[in-house]
């Protein structure tokens, strides 16, 4: 579904990605971990453009992303993004921040833009809070307030970008158990996390990526009891 | 009676000349308020040209700011005054359109500074977000970061005001019939500086504290929390958050 061929991201002189290949099924949770600069955000952002991509190709469903005929719009209309600082519209209540695209976007009419976002509150445990503004709530409902609006567009594919890392600590089950249900409804998911609990439990795939490399993929059995290289041992035993 | 020259009974003068004052109060509030508002407009434009990547849009949205910030207002009436207008029309249109453009093209440079900075000033996460849920950049601008900016721009654009308001009165070189000029005219018809200045000074003591009592009374409406409480339906103002 997401193929990723030799990605190559370098900010003027600094090469963040240096060849990455891969491939996303569908229905697939990719966990991507690794340290601190090894360009993991980097690597979720190009698949939405958030960064031009320098050279390589990425294709989603077949469609080059960054060719310059796609329209990056459309592209990201399927892609959805959930921020570390959950980037929730500050001036507009919650239920607003979850239909403003599918009504502007999609042209969905009012009302059934509502109806789509009550029952997306609803699944991400927030029913009450439609009316609220993003500052009455607390981290984590913001979080699941971010995930809900990327639902809104009905994306093909979901790009997590450390989604628990700015949360207390009390909070980060509440937004994991919302990102588990989404696994088991058979969301394709990209996830970034330094939740290796996360990993090991919902991850089909987990892939370490050091220096802009991929260095390791595999099952998280593979990954968290096998490690090959050396640098992904290297990375265990620094974390855990 | 006589203090520090000033003669009391000067100000009866003055008052029998009160219409010429009125007169040039509204005068001033009248050109300041068109300066302000087509300000405000071009301002929007020449900052969103300068926050532009493209560079046929940057630079001369650059240069026009460069251009007012960096010449004397008063130059600008003159030259608008005595030079272009004349020159595209053959004659003059008359104190209030020379002057009104002037403030105009004048203050739409430092708004235009003003709005440049407010909508850099937000987090750029904002941005991000609203164009991973698809939307176009034009449209993120219009929906979600404009609506914010402006809100940061509240203070900066009061501040203005009162400037504009402040400066309006050199259009009093092309014989406006503004404020500052009323208290000119009677200046030279009693060669007395004392009063009629003086006269004129509080006056606009008196409008520039009235406009800051409004900007104060916006600015708190606006500040810090988008949650709308009864205090807030200002809705006239509305530029953030819906009021319902
Ligand atoms: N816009 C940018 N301009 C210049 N350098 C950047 C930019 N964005 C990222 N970088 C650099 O690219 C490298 C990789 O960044 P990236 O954010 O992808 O790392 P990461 O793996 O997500 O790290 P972290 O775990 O800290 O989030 C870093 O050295 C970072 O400083
Ligand atoms: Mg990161």
């Amino acid at each position: 579904m997401i193929k990723v061929r030799n990605l190559h991201k370098s900010f003027g002189q600094l090469d963040v990605l240096r060849g990455i290949d891969y491939d996303i099924k569908e229905k697939e949770v990719i966990c991507v971990i690794g340290p601190s600069g090894s360009g993991k955000s980097t690597f979720l952002r190009c698949i939405n453009l958030l960064e031009e991509i320098t050279a390589g190709e990425v294709f989603i469903d077949g469609v080059k992303i960054n060719d310059p005929k796609t329209d990056i719009n459309d592209i990201r209309r399927e892609v959805g993004m959930v921020f570390q600082q959950f980037n929730l519209f500050p001036h507009m209540r919650v239920i607003d921040n979850i239909t403003i695209s599918p009504i502007k976007i999609r042209k969905m009419s009012q009302q059934d833009a509502e109806s789509l976002a009550r029952q997306l509150l609803e699944k991400v445990g927030l029913s009450d809070k439609a009316n609220a503004y993003p500052e009455q709530l607390s981290g984590g409902q913001m979080q699941r307030v971010a995930i809900a609006r990327a639902l809104a567009m009905k994306p093909k594919v979901m790009l997590f970008d450390e989604p628990t890392s700015a949360l207390d600590p009390e909070m980060v089950k509440e937004v994991l158990d919302v990102m588990k249900q989404l696994a088991m409804e058979g969301m394709t998911m990209v996830v970034v996390t330094h939740e290796m609990g996360f990993a090991k439990e919902m991850g089909d795939r987990v892939l370490f990526l050091d220096q802009g490399l991929l260095v390791e993929e595999g099952t998280p059995d593979d990954i968290f009891s096998n490690p090959k290289h050396e640098r992904t041992k290297a990375f265990f035993s620094k974390i855990l | 009676m006589d203090f520090l020259g000033l003669r009391i009974e000067m100000f009866e003068n003055i008052w029998s000349y009160r219409e010429l004052f009125i007169r040039g109060i509204w005068v001033t509030l009248g050109l300041t308020a068109v300066g302000y508002v087509g300000g405000f407009i071009l301002g929007l434009i020449v900052g969103m040209g300068k926050l532009s990547k493209r560079k046929w849009i940057y630079y001369p949205a650059k240069y026009y700011v460069d251009f007012f910030r960096g010449t004397p207002l008063l130059v600008q009436i003159l030259l608008i005054h005595t030079a272009l207008i004349p020159s595209m029309f053959g004659h003059s249109l008359g104190f209030f359109v020379s002057g009104s453009l002037a403030l105009m093209l004048n203050s739409a440079a430092y708004n235009a500074e003003i709005i440049r900075a407010g909508i850099q000033s937000l987090d750029k996460g904002q941005m991000e977000a609203a164009r991973s849920l698809g939307m176009p950049h034009n449209t993120a601008m219009k929906l979600i970061i404009l609506p914010q900016a402006f809100r940061r721009m509240i203070p900066p654009l009061g501040n203005e005001l009162i400037a504009l308001l402040k400066d309006s009165s050199l259009v009093t070189v092309i014989a406006a019939g503004d404020l500052l000029y009323a208290g000119k005219v009677v200046a030279g018809a009693y060669s007395r500086f004392w009063e009629p200045y003086l006269t004129v000074a509080i006056l606009y003591l008196l409008l520039t504290f009235i406009c800051g009592k409004l900007i104060n009374y916006i600015e708190n409406r606006f500040s810090n929390s988008y949650v709308p409480s009864p205090r807030k339906s200002l809705k006239r103002f509305a530029v953030g958050g819906r009021t319902r």
